[in-house]
């Protein structure tokens, strides 16, 4: 009986200590920025809103991802960013749990701006499988055990460009899925998530591409979708089979948002499709030239979608017509992509300055600033009652320690 | 000299054994398992259980690891560095010490693997950060690249505390002293900048070896990019006699000798701005011995590059982006004359930073260490006086 009190006791402690959700991938569950909580801090200015702040061994613009009580950071650092790092944190104090180091088997030329670590990993809850510009990919488990490693850079060495890859992973289904694609080569890999054999691998139409894959759910049938300048190539996880495709002019930098069963494609502006008829081929639902993001992916909340351009015009429409209601200027420039919970959006422009803005307002409207004092390219990430921002050389938790 | 001979006198005197280097029969068999890993996965399936077999090693399994990289692919050299971090991490947090002197020793042991050796350095200046300094004098030379980096950045650093105190009969001394050792390119040039301040300027072009004298033949045509597959006379067989159908007219090879800082050989020059052509550049590069080299190109646009008649590596992109030592491709030089032939390529693009159609070609060491033809290229041959009317860059 004893220990049946205890037990509760503890799962009651757990359940409190994370409250709200993990955050397991760039731009959150549903690859939109949007968090499955809402009860994230919004006063960033608060004399003790920062829980910790911790140093990195190197840098890099890839988000933190968070699961359960563990935080998991990539860097690249030494000669050429060619040593690369996967770092498991304590969310409750940023200590450090265990850091593995890895040698780059692929070139890691890339842009001064950015960084050998700039995709983000990703997890399944039991695995973190981490990619870098040089192709290296790798897999741990939770603790810090080595999975597997691959040199996608090293097996396939024309697949890379010169200014740096940047497209994140997702797991869907036990596969791993890696778009590679360059101007010299490019293919999408479907590794297996417990060998990092390939399942499938994917050739691609060959260009320069920085989006990273969205995962679509519709009808039962879980597809992804794979941007390039083509349009989006809706494929089977499980064997990379082309299921439908949507061909038109689209954007190489931000990646398109999931609404439900929209997608939201930054093409033409921003471009509405819904494909909610499963295998179907998408319907255009709308296209609007107001809303075009730049750099940063848009975000939805609440039947709004918000595009945020380069220079800090926030724009929000509209999600069911693209309409455009309300812009807002924030202070500028911006490459990371704004997260949303609650009413809140969250958005970190490139000089540190953390920006709350309350959708629910006419206009929108600031209502709290926070100055990192640091470039910020990375897009934060959201779980379990926190914010977490990270620089080339240091990284934040906002929220409760 | 005091500290470079206090290290290795330390280790000897300590009675630390020799024989440190590959695996005990304890890890020999996950050792094997990892060191059968190859491309695209191989071997990984089996990997996972005998890397946890070596992670859960005692601290004294890290020598013998770091001995199991010799040798070993970029595969496995990562499987192995992430057990030696494992136990490493897992000591360290336990209060362990680790086995500081044999990783001295092995340290020291300049035939292992470059990049063991700077793990090895790792975990000692982790441990005894004091000791950086000591370790790292004896380094200049070292045929790790990090290691060796970090040892030059000690001079440049006292160079720098020299130049502060305007003391410039020190610190030029330092700088050239620096230069000899470097390898790093970010740190020849920081150097180079440095003596040209102190009126000894560098001749990077010579310091880096960047070929300089090339025969160049174009344009060819490269409409819709087609251009790059297209095998074009000089790709069948190099004839520099040989007049061929250009884009715009009959060709002829042309001497070109550049004398750019960093060795571009711009087809601009010899082609006129042209968009949508190709062109080929070669050259011969003469060595007395049988030897592993390094081709080591720079370049925005796209190029294949072909020796001694294969092709060694072509990459499809243009003006993204462009650095010294871009693209390394390991080659086998010959005894006497070997051939070079480098094809690159221009696309349509019409704004002002897309002109470029140029690339820098040197060859070298795996350090970077620069290699110098032991004969004159053709384009200098006695035999060859079309050389006197090279186009010059």
């Amino acid at each position: 009986m004893r220990f049946r009190i205890w037990s509760l006791f503890l799962l009651l402690a757990f359940s409190a200590t994370l409250s709200g959700a993990d955050w397991r991938q760039f731009r959150g569950p549903r690859s939109n920025g949007a968090a499955d909580e809402a009860n994230v801090p919004t006063a960033l200015n608060a004399s003790n809103s920062i829980a910790w702040k911790i140093n990195l061994p190197g840098r890099g613009l890839s988000s933190p991802i968070i699961v359960g009580d563990r935080v998991f950071v990539t860097c690249s650092s030494g000669l050429n960013q060619q040593r690369l790092h996967v770092i498991c944190f304590n969310a409750a104090d940023g200590a450090k749990l265990w850091e593995r180091q890895f040698w780059a088997t692929g070139r890691t030329m890339c842009h001064e701006k950015i960084s050998v670590a700039a995709p983000t990993p990703a997890s399944d809850g039991e695995h973190v499988v981490a990619i870098f510009s040089s192709n290296d990919i790798v897999c741990l488990d939770l603790e810090g055990n080595l999975i597997w490693f691959r040199g996608l850079g090293r097996d396939y060495p024309n697949a890379n460009n010169s200014l740096g890859m940047a497209a994140s992973l997702l797991i869907v289904g036990g596969v791993v899925l890696a778009q590679v694609e360059s101007d010299s080569e490019a293919f999408t890999a479907g590794l297996e998530l417990t060998t990092g054999l390939n399942r499938w691998k994917l050739p691609r139409t060959r260009g320069a591409n920085w989006t990273s894959p969205v995962v679509l759910k519709a009808s039962g049938l879980e597809l992804v979708a794979l941007q390039s300048s083509q349009g989006i190539a809706a494929i089977d996880p499980a064997t990379g089979k082309s299921v439908w495709n949507y061909t038109n002019n689209t954007s190489v930098t931000p990646s398109s948002t999931l609404n439900g069963s929209t997608l939201l494609v930054p093409s033409q502006g921003l471009t509405a499709l819904e494909f909610g008829s499963g295998d179907a081929t998408p319907k255009q639902l709308w296209r609007s030239g107001q809303l075009r993001p730049g750099t940063p992916s848009p975000t939805v909340l609440a039947g709004r979608v918000f595009a945020l351009n380069d220079g800090g015009v926030l724009t929000c429409g509209d999600a069911a017509t693209g309409d455009r209601l309300w812009q807002l200027r924030l202070k500028g420039p911006f490459s990371a992509s704004p997260v949303v919970a609650g009413k809140f959006l969250y958005c970190v422009n490139e000089k540190g300055l953390a920006q709350v803005v309350d959708t629910t307002k006419p206009e929108g409207e600031v209502v709290s600033e926070l100055d990192l004092g640091e470039t910020v390219l990375s897009t934060p990430s959201i779980a379990h009652g926190a914010i977490y921002f990270r620089s080339d050389g240091r990284l934040w938790k906002i929220g409760k320690s | 000299m005091l500290k470079k001979l206090i290290l290795p006198t330390l280790i000897v005197a300590s009675g630390v054994g020799v024989a440190l280097a590959g695996p005990t029969k304890e890890i020999a068999g996950p050792v094997q398992t990892l060191r059968a890993i190859g491309p695209e996965g191989l071997g990984n399936a089996a990997a996972a259980a005998a890397w946890k077999e070596l992670a859960a090693g005692p601290a004294t399994t890290l020598v013998p690891l770091l001995g199991a990289m010799d040798g070993a692919n970029d595969y496995t050299l990562n499987w192995l560095r992430a057990a030696v971090d494992a136990i490493a991490g897992r000591e360290l947090a336990a209060g362990h010490p680790l086995p500081l002197l044999q990783l001295k020793q092995f340290l020291q042991q300049t035939e292992h693997n470059p990049r063991a050796r700077r793990l090895a350095f790792e975990l000692v200046v982790g441990a005894e950060p004091a000791t950086t300094d000591l370790l790292l004098a004896g380094m200049l030379n070292d045929p790790s690249l990090e290691l060796r980096r970090d040892a030059v950045q000690k001079l440049i650093d006292q160079a720098d505390q020299a130049l502060a105190r305007t003391n410039l009969i020190v610190a030029a001394p330092l700088l050239q002293s620096a230069l000899r050792s470097a390898r790093d390119v970010a740190q020849i040039e920081d150097i180079a900048g440095k003596l040209q301040g102190l009126g000894q300027p560098v001749d990077l072009q010579k310091h880096f070896g960047f070929l300089s004298e090339w025969k160049v033949i174009g344009p060819f045509d490269n409409t819709e990019n087609k251009g790059f597959e297209t095998a074009y006379p000089p790709e069948l067989k190099i004839d520099l006699a040989a007049e061929y159908d250009g884009k715009q007219g009959k060709i002829r090879w042309q001497d070109y000798i550049t004398q750019h800082k960093y060795g571009m050989v711009d087809m601009n020059r010899p082609c006129g701005k042209l968009k949508e052509v190709t062109a080929y550049a070669t050259t011969d590069f003469y060595s007395e011995r049988a030897r592993p080299v390094e081709l080591r190109l720079g370049g925005k646009n796209s190029w294949k590059v072909w020796f001694n008649g294969q092709l060694l590596f072509a990459h499809d992109e243009y003006h993204a982006n462009q650095e010294i030592d871009q693209y390394l491709m390991p080659a086998q030089l010959r005894p006497g004359r070997n051939t070079i032939l480098v094809k690159v390529c221009q696309n349509e693009l019409v704004k002002d930073w897309t002109e470029e159609w140029e690339f820098q070609l040197r060859v070298t060491d795996a350090l970077g260490t620069p290699i110098a033809s032991t004969s004159p290229p053709r384009s200098a041959d006695p035999g060859n006086p079309a050389g006197k009317q090279a186009t010059k860059n």
